[in-house]
């Protein structure tokens, strides 16, 4: 036989399917809750009880007609940053070398591309999973305007997933210790969460801070959703944020890999 | 099997392998003999076709593991130094998805992970979690994960560090039925008494370099003698520890052996009678607290080739 790369990356992360679906089985009843009744308490909470003190005009609010609407694509959009964060901090870290799951995995025909790829799929199914639970349970508020915006909606959330899922799985395989992810979501998750426009406009920050927000990743994702869902689409910025968001997780790909092989096979 | 010509590993300015010769032939049991830091793990790593190689050749099972890693690895099984059982899956669950890794169908995994939780004596464990177990248990469990691909190479990375002599001489006698079936095993192990057990031949290492390769008996004879007289002097002054009072006897000693190695607990005299020696050791007025004869093994080749001993 000439040179063999190994199985193609689709057979490698499909042998991976039966470890994955395993763990989720374990884990689901606990995160089904949680992601059922986190968006809810959000909700009901932010939504409409501090949102019935807002009344402004919808040009104030990107377009929503109420500050619940405003406020819900922006949130699931977050949801979906912090889903993917902590998938792959804690996680990642405890497959590399707590558990040494990966090394494991590495000691068979499986290639690190494989088992990076695989474990982001799962990362992304766990995503897509939460924002369709937060999708439903928002549903009967009335903050959708059209079947298709919430559908392209919710395929905005996952990018956000896929983007921030990618980046910080590089970012953890080039950490040696868990100490940095304090840092990470003091310094990095959490002003994004509460800065990038879930919940209030980024043009209330100023001119210079609106544009500093309009440079965070999880902005392109919390635009895109609520442009969609509140079918006020501006298909050029449109662009760009699905673009932008594209790159992130492409680059975060490569990254991960790179970062993982490094750390693994030396 | 194995082939590797002038094999060296390095981690930056650190060389942990610094050219090594091997040839692995098929159905034997090959063994890596050294204290922590000889450069086996390194070179065991890759052979398992998971760390490149630094300089020199490797070929394993005929082929480049630079170019066929995948293909390599999925014909090895790998029993690595710490357990890497998924802690968070079952005993059975652990060997069904390490045998998907492979690409092997479900239904043939489910039906080999049963064959051989019976081969290690873990079917009444198989719903069990892996945390429960004891530290033998989960080496078996190791031991049979590495066997779910039926591997013609079986990699063993200190197989019984850590376990008690019960659960070690469990494991050997899997180890031996394996052989016994045509698996080609490769073993390291800083234990003498393991070496000996179950290599047919092996390499001695120390600081990355090989410093002997034959078979246990074949070492002993040409490296070491046939008996030992093991003597312990006690501390006689205050200030005076046993090295350097043993010291001094060493002088009074020699002549009565081939050689004499001053360890810091004891005195080893290496002599074809040790019962001989110790009667001479008598004569000449010395008075050992304690004098202990017994055969040369192989952390007496050690010793002798390294000036060290086997595990510190």
């Amino acid at each position: 036989m000439a040179v063999t790369e190994g199985v193609p990356v689709s057979e490698g992360i499909g042998r991976q399917v039966d470890y994955w679906l395993t763990v989720y089985r374990r884990t689901w009843k606990g995160t089904a809750i949680s992601s059922f009744v986190a968006p809810l308490f959000y909700v009901v909470a932010m939504g409409v009880l501090l949102g019935g003190f807002i009344e402004v005009d919808p040009s104030e609010l990107e377009g929503a007609t109420s500050y619940l609407a405003f406020l819900v694509p922006g949130l699931v959009a977050a949801h979906a940053m912090q889903t993917a964060v902590g998938e792959t901090t804690y996680p990642v870290m405890g497959m590399i070398k707590w558990q040494r799951v990966y090394e494991s995995m590495l000691a068979t025909p499986l290639a690190v591309r494989d088992v990076v790829f695989a474990h982001l799929v799962f990362v992304t199914a766990r995503v897509a999973s939460t924002c369709a639970v937060f999708m439903l349970v928002v549903a009967p508020f009335g903050v959708i305007e059209t079947w298709w915006g919430a559908v392209l909606a919710f395929l905005s959330q996952i990018l956000v997933g896929t983007a921030f899922g990618s980046l910080v799985y590089a970012l953890t395989t080039r950490m040696s210790t868990p100490e940095g992810f304090g840092v990470l979501f003091r310094l990095g998750v959490f002003p994004m969460f509460l800065f990038s426009g879930a919940f209030f406009p980024v043009a209330n920050l100023g001119e210079v801070g609106a544009w500093v927000a309009r440079l965070t990743p999880l902005w392109q994702g919390v635009n895109l959703s609520r442009m969609f869902m509140l079918d006020n689409v501006d298909w050029a910025v449109a662009g760009i944020n699905a673009t932008v968001l594209i790159v992130l997780t492409l680059v975060g790909l490569r990254w991960s890999v790179t970062g993982l092989r490094k750390r693994l096979v030396s | 099997m194995i082939e590797a010509r002038d094999l060296r590993k390095a981690f930056g300015d650190f060389e942990a392998v610094r050219g090594i010769d091997l040839a692995v032939r098929k159905g034997e049991a090959f063994g890596f003999l050294g204290p922590n830091g000889a450069g086996k793990s390194s070179t065991m790593r890759m052979i398992a076709a998971v760390s490149p190689v630094s300089g020199g050749e490797l070929r394993i099972l005929g082929r480049d593991p630079a170019k066929d890693g995948p293909a390599i690895r999925g014909r090895l099984g790998v029993c690595p130094q710490e357990d890497t059982l998924d802690t968070e899956l079952n005993v059975f669950d652990n060997l069904f998805i390490y045998g998907r890794y492979f690409g092997i169908a479900a239904a043939d995994v489910r039906e080999r992970a049963q064959e051989l939780l019976e081969f290690v004596q873990l079917t009444d464990k198989a719903k069990s979690k892996v945390e429960d177990l004891s530290g033998g248990m989960k080496r078996r469990l190791t031991i049979a994960r590495s066997l779910i691909n039926r591997p013609d190479l079986l990699l063993l990375d200190e197989p019984t560090t850590g376990l008690d002599p019960q659960a070690r001489h469990l494991l050997w006698d899997k180890l031996f039925r394996l052989k016994q079936t045509g698996v080609t095993l490769v073993i390291t192990t800083h234990y003498m008494d393991e070496a000996e057990q179950l290599c047919d031949r092996l390499v001695v290492m120390d600081k990355g370099v090989i410093v002997a390769e034959g078979s246990p008996a074949a070492l002993i004879q040409e490296h070491s003698t046939r008996e030992v007289t093991e003597l312990r002097f006690g501390v006689v002054g205050e200030d005076e520890t046993h090295a350097s009072y043993a010291e001094k006897v060493a002088e009074q000693v020699t002549g009565l052996g081939e050689r004499v190695e001053v360890l810091p607990d004891r005195l080893l005299v290496y002599g074809d009678d040790g019962d001989e020696v110790a009667a001479k050791v008598h004569e000449r007025g010395l008075r050992p607290v304690a004098v202990l004869v017994r055969r040369s093994t192989l952390e007496d080749v050690f010793l002798h080739l390294t000036g060290r001993t086997l595990v510190d």
